[in-house]
């Protein structure tokens, strides 16, 4: 993997122990280290700019901290600035106290627009709305059939209108069918399109003007590089959007552009896209996306993840097991269960820091069929075999094995790491938390892998 | 059977990447400038700060900054060994050094043998313009007389399979398909065996979009490629990776992961027609050697145009 900015910057400053001041000369070196990995991560050169004369004038002359290295008080700099960059306030929905509340949603072409409305419909019904949806594709073929089957699958009302009908049209009927049905929030998924098409961006302001929605939002990709700036200038220059969505963010882009977006239009991000599927849909926090800009990792999320999708209680439960080392092979299955309910174990072990203890296990590919696997193995077993590993002799494994279908080395292979793991869980009782009380969501490290 | 030239020279005049993109800006009431002519004008000598203005003109572009600091570091050397002063000639010389990196040789695609089909995979991360390229595509190809047939292995976008279909019947062509969420080898094959049996040209398969960090769609594209081996000699004759031109420095990663797993014979650079750049594929060039075939620039049938570097990078230094 490259090394992250933070590795360079105490490279650039491992001299410097002994002076009390930070010098301009390091700075000056220091901030090329900080350029050149602002630039890799896709953030406009004349973002990048500023943002390092900035950081210039903050750092010339502070004082160097007993309790930091001078290139990690650097660091703390560029990763307070950032965040501050990023965040602000109002990240919230305009709800309006007249519903229908009404959601554009506008960008680029391919940027995530249509998942995105889909994810946010079903986000809003979750949250206890009644939201509809409605797509004013009508350029792309099968928009609005891709937009209807979303509908379909998340369970939430589509307005279909005509076929020939026309966007401004289909959002006037949609509006009145929502307000009629009592829908609170409407969803108007828009045609991709560039922001230097004239009568494109007409054809938004009109609905814009007509339409009055309460948040217009910009769907940008987390891949986007320098012409960021351009579109989300014109797009907000046009029409004011809100805010702004960014999607892709589970692969490895570093999201740069969200920087730049977030720099040229003052609009904050208000929800991050992680996947294909609709509830991959997550809440923005710039601590996070800072992390991953400078390659410190998103330690946080993971955590927040774990803590969300891990029933508190059965991690308490499995807690007390350890404690007494009954940690058994259903346990383990159940374990199993809990870090699938967290999604893909690749996007997990993508968010991980790519330093430090993490290093080899986001390298390890885990491979999703494995766990099935392994799940499989288990429950081709008794449940006192489940309960006490130690009477699965040979006829025993061979029959596990014909019963779900994998080889008697796979059900000896899946038997060692459970023994692993349980002596790995021991161990860490031991020395990591010596009997004080587990950290919220700090369950992870008992992943067999 | 014929030797089928995939990119053979056109048969008709096309419009240059240069004029397309000379049209699209077009639509704007911005100028279409030369940035690099415009900050060369009347100056004498090659300075600091003009090479610092190019090298914001080629950061901009997404060239990059490994690409960039090695090609100005290589014209401050002829700076300094003073073959190089006059700032007319510096223009030329660093796209001079841009074509010699755009320039990579490519086998032509493999000969196809009788009574098979010559298959072209689509890949790429998602949104970038796999589909749409797929249906300018076989526009191209009908139009050479060639017999082309679609296969949709985009099993799992919602209505990803339509919008296949809908270009399917704009150029004429067939379509193999199955139900949501069939699986995509099955589709190929069922598409390989009837492409065969009709004795059909080209068979362009389309594929989910993916992100190249997705282990199990990254295998899945792998099998892909080996049922294609299995049911036709030598095929896929033709990987094409679509990049979209907006994509920043992540475009190399993306093009090392696909290569990887699905073997990447070429690239497409969509959406050229907005005022991204598309320069990442200049390190993709470089690093990986992959040759740029096609340039997307718009959505309709007849926007795909052949990759020439020379207005590539012309298009570069455009504002
Ligand atoms: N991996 C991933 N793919 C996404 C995400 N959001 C959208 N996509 C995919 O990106 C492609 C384009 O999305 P779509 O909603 O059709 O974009 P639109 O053209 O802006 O409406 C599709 O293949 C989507 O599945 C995301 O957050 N992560
Ligand atoms: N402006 C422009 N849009 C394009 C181009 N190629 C594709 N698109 C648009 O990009 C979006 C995604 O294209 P699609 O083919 O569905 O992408 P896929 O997910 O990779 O198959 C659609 O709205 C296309 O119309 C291009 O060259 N220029
Ligand atoms: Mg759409
Ligand atoms: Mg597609």
């Amino acid at each position: 993997m490259f090394e992250t900015l933070s590795d360079k910057l105490q490279k650039v400053f491992k001299n410097l122990r002994g002076e009390s001041r930070l010098s301009e000369l390091h700075i000056e070196e220091a901030l090329k280290e900080i350029r050149i990995a602002l630039l890799e991560a896709d953030v406009n050169f004349k973002v990048v700019k500023q943002f390092t004369d900035t950081v210039k004038a903050k750092a010339l002359g502070q004082e160097v901290f007993e309790s930091l290295s001078p290139g990690q008080q650097v660091v703390k700099i560029v990763r307070d600035e950032l965040v501050e960059m990023l965040g602000g306030s109002n990240v919230k929905i305009n709800f309006t106290s007249q519903p229908p509340t009404v959601l554009m949603l506008v960008g680029l072409q391919g940027s995530g627009k249509t998942t995105s409305s889909g994810k946010l419909s079903k986000w809003m019904q979750k949250n206890g709305h009644r939201p509809m949806l409605v797509s004013v594709d009508v350029y792309r073929p099968a928009a609005r059939e891709q937009l209807r089957v979303i509908a379909k699958e998340i369970g939430v009302k589509i307005y279909e209108g005509g076929p020939d009908d026309k966007p401004l049209r289909l959002c006037q009927d949609a509006l009145r069918e929502a307000r009629n049905t009592g829908h609170d929030v409407l969803i108007i998924d828009t045609a991709g399109r560039l922001h230097i098409d004239e009568s494109l961006m007409q054809e938004l302001r009109e609905i814009k003007d007509t339409v009055k929605p309460h948040e217009i939002l910009f769907v940008a990709d987390a891949m986007l590089g320098q012409d960021a700036v351009k579109s989300a200038q014109q797009f907000h220059g046009q029409l004011g959007f809100n805010g702004f969505i960014l999607t892709k963010m589970d692969g490895d882009a570093r999201g740069g552009a969200a920087l730049s977006i977030k720099h040229v239009t003052g609009q904050p991000v208000k929800f991050v896209g992680t996947g294909e599927k609709y509830d991959a849909l997550e809440l923005f926090h710039p601590d996070r996306l800072v992390s991953r800009i400078i390659g410190m990792g998103d330690i946080l999320s993971l955590i927040e993840k774990a803590e969300e999708a891990i029933d508190q209680k059965a991690a308490m439960d499995s807690l007390e097991k350890i404690r007494t080392d009954g940690f058994t092979l259903e346990d383990f299955r159940d374990q199993l269960r809990q870090v699938r309910k967290l999604g893909s174990l690749e996007s997990i072990l993508s968010l991980l820091p790519s330093i430090g203890p993490f290093k080899d296990l986001q390298k390890a590919k885990v491979d999703e069929k494995e766990i099935t696997r392994i799940e499989a193995i288990i429950n081709s077993m008794t449940p006192k075999e489940r309960r006490n590993d130690k009477i699965i002799n040979g006829s025993r494994r061979k029959r596990i094995a014909r019963g779900s279908g994998t080889s008697v080395q796979e059900v000896n292979q899946l038997l060692k790491q459970y023994a692993q793991t349980r002596q790995m869980m021991k161990n860490m009782k031991n020395t990591m938390f010596g009997g004080r009380k587990l950290p919220k969501g700090m369950k992870l490290p008992q992943m067999p892998f | 059977m014929e030797f089928i030239t995939l990119f053979g020279p056109p048969k008709k005049k096309e419009p240059t990447v240069f004029e397309k993109i000379k049209e699209a800006v077009g639509k704007t009431k911005e100028n279409f400038t030369e940035q690099l002519e415009e900050l060369l004008q009347g100056r004498k000598e090659i300075d600091a700060g003009m090479l610092a203005e190019i090298e914001a003109i080629m950061i901009g572009a997404d060239i990059g900054v490994n690409t960039t600091t090695e090609i100005l570091a290589s014209i401050r050397a002829q700076v300094s060994r003073q073959t190089l002063s006059d700032p007319t000639q510096l223009k030329n010389a660093i796209k001079e050094e841009l074509r010699r990196i755009l320039k990579v040789n490519y086998a032509p695609p493999r000969q196809v043998e009788e009574g098979n089909p010559f298959v072209l995979v689509m890949v790429g991360v998602n949104g970038v313009g796999k589909t749409t390229t797929i249906g300018k595509l076989a526009n191209r190809f009908r139009k050479d007389g060639k017999s082309v047939m679609l296969c949709a292995a985009d099993t799992f976008r919602a209505a990803a399979t339509e919008q296949l279909e809908i270009w399917a019947t704009r150029s004429d062509v067939p379509i193999v398909k199955q139900k949501a969420g069939a699986d995509p080898s099955a589709v190929l094959f069922d598409a390989l065996q009837s492409a065969k049996a009709r004795k059909i040209d080209y068979v362009i398969v389309d594929t989910a979009g993916r992100l190249h960090t997705k282990n199990n769609l990254m295998a899945e594209l792998e099998k892909m490629t080996r049922i294609a081996k299995r049911e036709v000699p030598g095929a896929p004759h033709e990987v094409l990776l679509v990049m979209d031109a907006t994509t920043g420095q992540n475009g190399l990663t993306q093009a090392k992961e696909f290569t990887k797993t699905a073997g990447v014979t070429g690239l497409v650079l969509t959406k050229l027609d907005g005022t991204a750049k598309g320069g990442v594929v200049t390190a993709i060039a470089r690093d990986l050697k992959i040759p740029i075939r096609f340039v997307g620039v718009g959505e309709k049938m007849d926007d795909l145009i052949e990759f020439s570097a020379d207005d590539f990078v012309d298009s570069l230094f455009a504002a």
